[in-house]
Order: structure tokens, then sequence, then C-alpha cells
């Protein structure tokens, strides 16, 4: 059976993109080798991932136990979430919501994790932001979002 | 030869004028700060601070860019000597004998041999770069589409041969990143790709996002997984200058360092880590004694900064000359000229001398910088050291968020970042080294674009390929580097060099 966790999680990654870029390629007009359409090049790099993807699902049942990696799944989510939230309340709340969420979400990740530490963090990085991206360097980031009717 | 120093001596007029010695302060001191800061690469940081280029005029913005990556070669050594954690992953054999000087109680001289070595290569490679630039520029001038093509066949095939870990999962990280590098509006027959059918997927995913996401946010989660607290060795540093046995014993490996990292950085997929690497397996090889590696051997820590300084630095000629970046950095460096309105090439060079040679100059007063900053000041870094990371990273996640924003100022950049952060991790854990895939990405569309206009003007005669001696002669090197990195034996070898640490 499966002896090498890694090499098999790495060949399903493979056949997926490959699999999905074959299928969506195919609209894209494949043209000729002398006459290359926009679906040509894609089409090739995708066979190729799904071959590579394919042997290293082979090489997975062969060769020393490699076990299934750890994922922090945990750290995974308050550093990814956090970010996602950045970039929806941006416009809507504006700089002045969206740093802090982003920062007191994310430091939660820590096994360190202190609530005043976050929040004084989050308040100096809010400042900074505002100052050095907005006021300085003229980034035209909302201070405040539509939500506060600005 | 006397254009060479006509030419210096215009960059260095370029180089020493108030705001760009000021920028390649900036640089250095901004590059041996991140080199300090585990958790927080070149890579990361100069994506962070692309769009703040924006406003600069182009020299002085590549001299500070510049700045940040070379630096970051001279701080990552700092951490690696005194706490045993690598700053940079170029860094990682620096650790192993820089560390055991250090707990013998020669951390200053350890630092100062790491120094010296560094601005030793640094000098090297300066001049390098200004002899072999040029005459690399002058042929590239003659490049069709058909050697261009051939040419990143080369470096594809080159970066798979040089890549760390497993081959397999090297072609695959490639493929990968040419498939993802296609996102976007085909340029030739405007359809659009990839695109979910979302207009803002139409320029493509940009690789700053990409590199940020995979380098930023994917390197965040993958440091917090282990939170042990830094100890530090020596808090105050004394003894700073090495004797005359220990300079007698550095010299030599500092040589060979500072050649094989100056040939390693020239080649795509190369670059610093590579360069430092392979230095250290070198020394331990021609070592009388080996044993003494991994014990405190000064030629373990000399050997690999030369090397590693060596190859940040002539990791440009490719990139200058041919407008062809040989890793992740460089992609950014070409990104940065792209922003200012020139287009990376052969013609950089005769278009825009006083650019080519300032930065060439610039480098080895960023190197003078450097042995000041880090020696005199070494206490002021290792305070650095003890910054915890609970309050760096949440930082850096700002930086990154703020920073994709202000790219196009769209909110959208930010989702694409946090996938890639999501990718960038899995594939780590999956022992799949992501720097193959960066590479891919910001070759794929270049590649088909000269694969195609190479087709059109040879009325679809395939054959062109070969025919062209240039090319002809590219893709013969590929075939080679490609059947030989197969061959069982040479394969076996390669595993070895990486594993040994």
């Amino acid at each position: 059976m499966v002896r090498n966790a890694n090499d098999l999680g790495a060949g399903l990654i493979y056949i997926t993109c490959g699999v999905a870029g074959l299928v969506m390629a195919r609209g894209y007009g494949m043209g000729s080798a002398l006459k290359m359409g926009p679906g040509y090049f894609p089409t090739v790099l995708a066979g190729l991932l799904i071959a590579i993807g394919v042997v290293s699902l082979l090489r997975s049942l062969r060769g020393p136990v490699v076990g299934r990696p750890r994922l922090a799944y945990r750290k995974l989510a308050f550093i990814l979430v956090p970010v996602v939230l950045f970039g929806l309340l941006l416009r809507p709340a504006g700089l002045m919501v969206a740093v802090p969420v982003l920062v007191i979400g994310s430091a939660r990740a820590s096994e360190h994790f202190r609530w005043w530490h976050a929040v004084a963090l989050a308040g100096g990085l809010t400042v900074f932001s505002v100052l050095v991206f907005v006021k300085a360097l003229g980034v035209p980031l909302p201070v405040l979002g539509s939500w506060f009717g600005s | 030869m006397h254009d060479i120093w006509s030419n210096l001596g215009l960059g260095l007029a370029t180089a020493v004028s108030p705001s760009n010695l000021l920028y390649c302060l900036i640089g250095v001191v901004l590059g041996t700060l991140v080199g300090v800061l585990p958790g927080l690469g070149p890579v990361a940081t100069i994506a962070m601070l692309l769009p703040a280029t924006f406003s600069l005029p182009p020299v002085a913005s590549l001299i500070m860019l510049a700045g940040i990556y070379y630096g970051a070669q001279y701080g990552g050594s700092t951490t690696a000597i005194l706490v045993n954690v690598p700053g940079e992953t170029s860094s990682v054999v620096t650790a192993l004998d820089g560390y055991q000087m250090a707990r013998q109680g020669r951390a200053g001289v350890a630092l100062a041999t790491a120094a010296l070595a560094s601005f030793f290569a640094g000098t090297v490679s300066t001049v390098l770069l200004a002899l072999f630039a040029p005459p690399l520029a002058e042929l590239a001038l003659r490049f069709g589409p058909a050697e261009y093509f051939a040419l990143m066949v080369l470096g594809l095939v080159a970066s798979i041969v040089l890549a760390r870990g497993s081959l397999l999962h090297a072609v695959g990280m490639l493929v990968l990143g040419l498939l993802l590098g296609l996102v976007g509006t085909d340029v030739t027959s405007g359809v659009p790709r990839f695109t979910f059918d979302l207009p803002d997927l139409a320029d493509g995913v940009g690789f700053v996002v990409v590199a940020m996401g995979v380098f930023g946010l994917g390197e965040i989660v993958r440091s917090l997984e282990s939170e042990d607290g830094r100890s530090l060795l020596a808090q105050r540093v004394s003894g700073l200058w090495p004797t005359r046995a220990d300079l007698r014993q550095m010299a030599a490996p500092i040589l060979r360092g500072t050649l094989l990292g100056a040939a390693l950085g020239i080649l795509p997929g190369g670059g610093a880590m590579l360069a430092s690497f392979s230095a250290y397996a070198l020394e331990k090889r021609l070592a009388r004694d080996p044993d003494r590696f991994g014990r405190g051997a000064i030629e373990g820590v000399a050997a690999p900064e030369a090397a590693n300084n060596a190859g940040a630095q002539t990791s440009f000629i490719p990139m200058l000359t041919l407008g062809i970046p040989s890793n992740p950095v460089m992609a950014l460096m070409i990104g940065a000229l792209i922003i200012q309105g020139i287009q990376p090439g052969p013609s950089v060079m005769t278009e825009q001398p006083q650019l080519f040679w300032g930065l060439v100059a610039s480098m080895w007063i960023g190197n003078l910088f450097l042995v000041v900053l880090n020696l005199p000041l070494v206490g002021l870094w290792v305070r650095l050291i003890t910054v915890p990371y609970q309050l760096l990273y949440p930082a850096i996640l700002v930086f990154c968020a703020i920073g994709v924003f202000s790219l196009n100022n769209t909110t959208f950049d930010v989702y694409p970042m946090a996938i890639f952060g999501l990718f960038g991790y899995l594939f780590v854990k999956l022992g799949c080294e992501p720097a193959p895939m960066l590479l891919g990405f910001i070759l794929g569309p270049m590649m088909e674009e000269y694969l195609r206009r190479a087709l059109l003007l040879s009325r679809g005669d395939p054959t062109v390929f070969v025919r062209r001696p240039l090319s002809a002669s590219m893709l013969a090197l590929a075939a080679v580097g490609l059947f030989l990195v197969l061959s069982p034996a040479i394969r076996k070898k390669r595993e070895q060099a990486f594993t040994e640490e």
C-alpha cells in the first residue's frame, strides 16, 4: 500500500491541477503545432503535469515509509482567515478596522498570545499604516470605509 | 579593458550621489535586518517594498532592492552563528560550524570571518559582473525568439538539476508554475485563460502576489509550528579580530567559495542558497581532517559565507543582460524595472548605462557599508534577534496585505495571496521545494510567446531551433544536463550533495 504519504499528496495535487487545466483548456482552441492556438501550450503542460502526478503516485508505493505530514490546521486558519477578512473589510470598514482585525486575529496563532500585547500591537500598527502608507506614501487606502459614510 | 574603467567610473559617479548612497544604505540596513530576523526573507521583503519604489528614480530603487538581497546574506550569518537559527536559508550551513565556534568562545572571530569572507566575495563578484555582463549582453543582442526559447529551456533544466531535494518534485513544481503563469489573457489571441470569468484575473496573478503568499504567509505558518524561544549564546561579542593563523586558514576557502559561488550564482535556480551548500561540501571534501567540520572549523564559516554573497551578486548577470530571472529575487527585480517602464534585456546596458553601472558600483559600496554595519555594530543586531516572533509576524502580515493592495489598488489581490500562502505551506510540508514553481511562473508566459513567435517567423518550421547554431547548442546543453541528472550514478551523487550537512 501507500508507503510515502508525501509523494501521494503531491501526486494528487499535480493530477488535480493537471486535470483542471486540461478540462478548462479544451475551450481555448488548440490550433496546430505550427500555428499554436491559445489552448496548445496549456494542454501540453497540463498533460505533462498529470504524467508527473502519476509517476509520483507510483513512487509513493515504494521506498522507505514516510508518514503523513502533520499540518498545523489551527495556526494555518488563524493566519489565512484574518488575511481574507482584511480584504473583505478594507473597502467597507477601512484601515481602522481591517488592520486591528488582521493583527488581533492572526496574533492568536501564536502560543504566546496575550490579549493586551495583541491590542497594543494592533493600535501601533494601525497608526503606523495610516501615517506611513496613507499620509506619507499616498497609497489610496480608505482610513474609514463606506460603512462610516466616507 | 579601458571601457570597463570608464564604465565603472560612470557607475561610481552615479552611485556616490548623496541620494543613491542613502538608498544603498537603507537597502543594506533593511537587508541585514531581514537577514537577522528569522521567518522574514529577502523575497517577501522586496515584494513588500516593490510598490514603495514607484516614486523613486529607477537607479535608486534598484540600488536599494539589490542591497536588501546581498545585505540579507550578511545578516543571516549573524543569527546562524549566535543563535544556531539560520536567518536565511543560505546561512543554514554557516550555523553548523559558526555556532560551534561561538560555543567555544570564538563568536567574534566567526562573525569577523563571515564578514571578511562576504566582503572579499562581494568585491570579486562586482568585478566579475563588470567583466562578463557586457560581452554577454552583446551576444544577447543577436538573440532571436528561437534563441530565447532555447535559453529558457536550458535555464529550466538547470534549475531542475540544481534544485534542492527530490528531482521529481522539482519538475512537478516547475510545470505547475509554468501552468499557473498562463492565467490571464493570452497575448496573441486575446482569449482569457483560467480566469474563472473574473475580470480581476484578466491580467493574470501578479508575481508579487505569489511570492508574498508562498514566501511570506507560508513561511509564517511554518515558523509558528516551532515557537521555541531563541536563546542568545553571547550577549556581548568581543575578540572580533581573527589571529594570523585564522587568517591563513581561511584564505584559500574564501577564494574557493567565491569562485564556486560566483559560478553557481549565474545559473538559473542557483543563487545564494545552493552556493553556500556546495561550498561547504567542497571544503569538507578537500580538508585533510574532515572530522573537524561541525565542530567549529573556520573553513566551514569562511567558504559558505563567501559563496552565498558571491552567488547573490552574480545572479544579477542573467537578469541584467538577458532579462531572464535566475531566482525569485531576480524576478522581483525585473518587476521593479517594469514598474519603472524599463524593459529588462540586453539593451538596458546600452540605453541606460548609468542604471547598469550605477548598480554594479553600488554593490561594492554596499558591501563596504555592510562590513561596518556588521562588525562594529553587531551588538545592535544581537539585540534585535531577541525580538519575540509573536510581535513580528502580525506586522509582516499587515505589510504583506497593504503591499499587495497597493500594487493595483485592489482588494482582490489579497485573496490569491492567501491561497498561495496555503499552497506554499502545503508544498513545503509535502517535501516540495517551491522555488522552481516561482521560476516557472515567471517564465511560463515568456516561453510560450517566444515559442510561438519563433514558429511564426520560421513559417511553422520546427527545425528552426536546431538550425540556428546558438539555439541548437543551448538545447544540446539542456539535453546533456537532463541526461546527466537522470543517469542513476549522478542522481545518487546529487542527492548526497544536498543531504550532506
